[in-house]
């Protein structure tokens, strides 16, 4: 039984078939990064995994639960079990960082506030930020929130991280940084985690395997060599940035302006 | 004949969106009543709404009563004084304001000043996924978000009408004593002689819903909005809008109802 299952999984948003009849599986322990150009489906992925939206057709299995059918209790046992980090963060600018991290454990733990703040430290620690506890996340660097925003998904030591495009809006070194710690992460916490990603540097330090979504499609999945070597003309185009190629057919008029 | 077409797709779409935004508004208020008793109780997210909503707008409420009442009072004095029964104008100063002025006055200027700043905050949080995020967090955003906003408004509006009510009849109690020279017991006379328990809890019943209207509009808009920071503009502009015309829908609806059944 894998961790997570999408089975035919279909989504249409406004007229758009942004998933059709995808079908992904990521086994326990394992870091599986998404691949796909901007507006692709990868982050409507993820939020189809924490019911954030529901398919219009298919199946979504966590831990061999079926997603769809978990209501109130439930549910909020599953949110529980997956961290996610948002794109931009997602921070709640009206709390502390402190309050960020620790909002989980005083919503719905009964902990002394001695114990959630012990908590919160050994959280910010483990991405490597100490003494920000009292900041308000508007004066953090893009880096830095993206930091608290991972404390705060590894709070409740969940089973499950989901990564929404954590390197994006950050300068090279940064992102280094934020894969080296997604890694740690994994490795520490033994967790089983979905990275969605259009950079390449990225995935292959991060992935145990990558797939490619395409036209709401996975096309394409394999080891980082496996797809760096793959022969899919979609996926050589992808990883390797050409303005031309299969993908960009249809939509000609980018390339020739660039070249115009 | 594409143009006549084009006026009835248009009418037609008009029409949907009007059904659906209703639609929204009865959805989002039955969830929020249905959540009000769900754990946790969140009382200090009430308390701190009560605090924002309530006495924050305290100042502006008072302010534009005060100048109500006096402009009431001028413009009562301007027939009365041909009438030669200046001594009215405490009465319908009282009456004016304590069954209509106060509690509509009051629920517009909190709907202006508060429900746009919850449609603004909310809707921020929805296109910075923020309330994606409390979601995931294991928090329902209606049991963490809409509920202390709905039951502060409820609580607090009919209590800043009350102050409204009694500042707008010392704004013209001003004008009766200092500007026409009628008696400051006789005025006060007037006035408790005139006004009955009924005038005042019929405004009051009022001020409960349109603290409803107010809290409802501005977190459904809130919520719903699309399209980044253009988006929390029209979703601001157009949360006031609706809620002034539900407020005096409301208003008209409640004192035909009071009017026919409990004259």
């Amino acid at each position: 039984m894998s961790m997570i299952e999408l089975t035919d999984v279909s989504k249409n948003l406004a007229g758009k078939q942004v998933l059709d009849h995808m079908s992904l599986a990521v086994e326990e322990g394992e870091t599986k990064v998404i691949i796909g150009r901007s507006g692709v489906g990868k982050s409507v992925t993820l939020k189809h995994i924490v019911r954030l939206m529901e398919p219009d057709s298919g199946e979504v299995r966590v831990q061999g639960r079926d997603v769809l059918s978990l209501r109130g209790k439930d549910l909020s046992e599953l949110h529980m079990q997956i961290g996610m980090v948002f794109q931009g963060g997602a921070l709640f600018d009206s709390l502390t960082v402190g309050e960020n991290v620790g909002f989980v454990l005083r919503e719905h733990m009964n902990l002394r506030t001695a114990e959630i703040e012990e908590r919160v430290k050994e959280s910010l620690a483990l991405v490597g930020l100490y003494s920000v506890e009292e900041v308000m996340p508007a004066d953090l660097s893009g880096g830095m929130r993206k930091r608290v925003a991972l404390a705060r998904a590894i709070c409740t030591r969940p089973k499950i991280i989901l990564y929404d495009e954590p390197t994006t809006g950050v300068d090279p070194i940064t992102a280094d940084a934020i894969n080296l710690l997604i890694d740690e992460l994994h490795d520490k916490l033994k967790v089983t985690s979905i990275v969605v990603t259009h950079d390449m540097r990225s995935a292959y330090k991060v992935a145990d395997r990558i797939a490619m979504l395409y036209e709401g499609k996975i096309i394409a999945e394999g080891t980082p060599d496996e797809m760096r070597y793959a022969h899919n003309p979609y996926v050589h185009q992808f990883i390797t940035g050409a303005a031309h190629g299969p993908i960009t057919e249809g939509q000609s008029s980018i390339v020739k302006n660039s070249i115009d | 004949m594409t143009i006549r077409k084009g006026f009835y797709v248009s009418i037609g779409r008009r029409v949907l969106d009007f059904f659906s935004f209703f639609a929204g508004l009865v959805r989002l208020s039955v969830q929020t009543l249905l959540l009000i008793p769900a754990r946790p109780l969140g009382a200090h997210r009430f308390f701190e709404q009560a605090g924002k909503v309530g006495v924050n707008s305290f100042p502006i409420v008072s302010l534009v009563s005060f100048f109500i009442g006096v402009i009431l009072a001028l413009q009562t004095a301007y027939i009365m004084q041909k009438m030669s029964s200046e001594i009215y104008i405490a009465s319908i100063v009282a009456v004016s304001l304590t069954r209509e002025l106060g509690p509509v006055i009051t629920a517009l200027i909190v709907a202006g000043r508060s429900g746009a700043g919850i449609t603004a905050e909310l809707g921020t949080m929805a296109v910075t996924e923020q309330v994606d995020a409390l979601e995931t967090l294991g928090s329902n955003p209606i049991k963490y978000l809409v509920v202390p906003r709905f039951l502060s408004l409820t609580v607090m509006l009919p209590v800043l009408t009350v102050f409204a009510n009694a500042i707008g009849i010392f704004g013209g109690y001003l004008i009766a004593v200092y500007r026409l020279s009628i008696r400051s017991s006789l005025y006060m006379n007037m006035t408790f002689q005139t006004l009955v328990y009924k005038d005042l809890y019929t405004g009051l019943i009022k001020t409960v819903f349109f603290g409803m209207i107010i809290a409802i509009v501005a977190c459904f808009e809130g919520l719903t909005v699309k399209g980044g920071a253009e988006g929390v503009g029209k979703a601001t502009t157009r949360s006031v809008v609706n809620t002034f015309i539900l407020i005096i829908a409301a208003d008209c609806f409640f004192t035909a109802l009071f009017y026919f059944f409990l004259e």
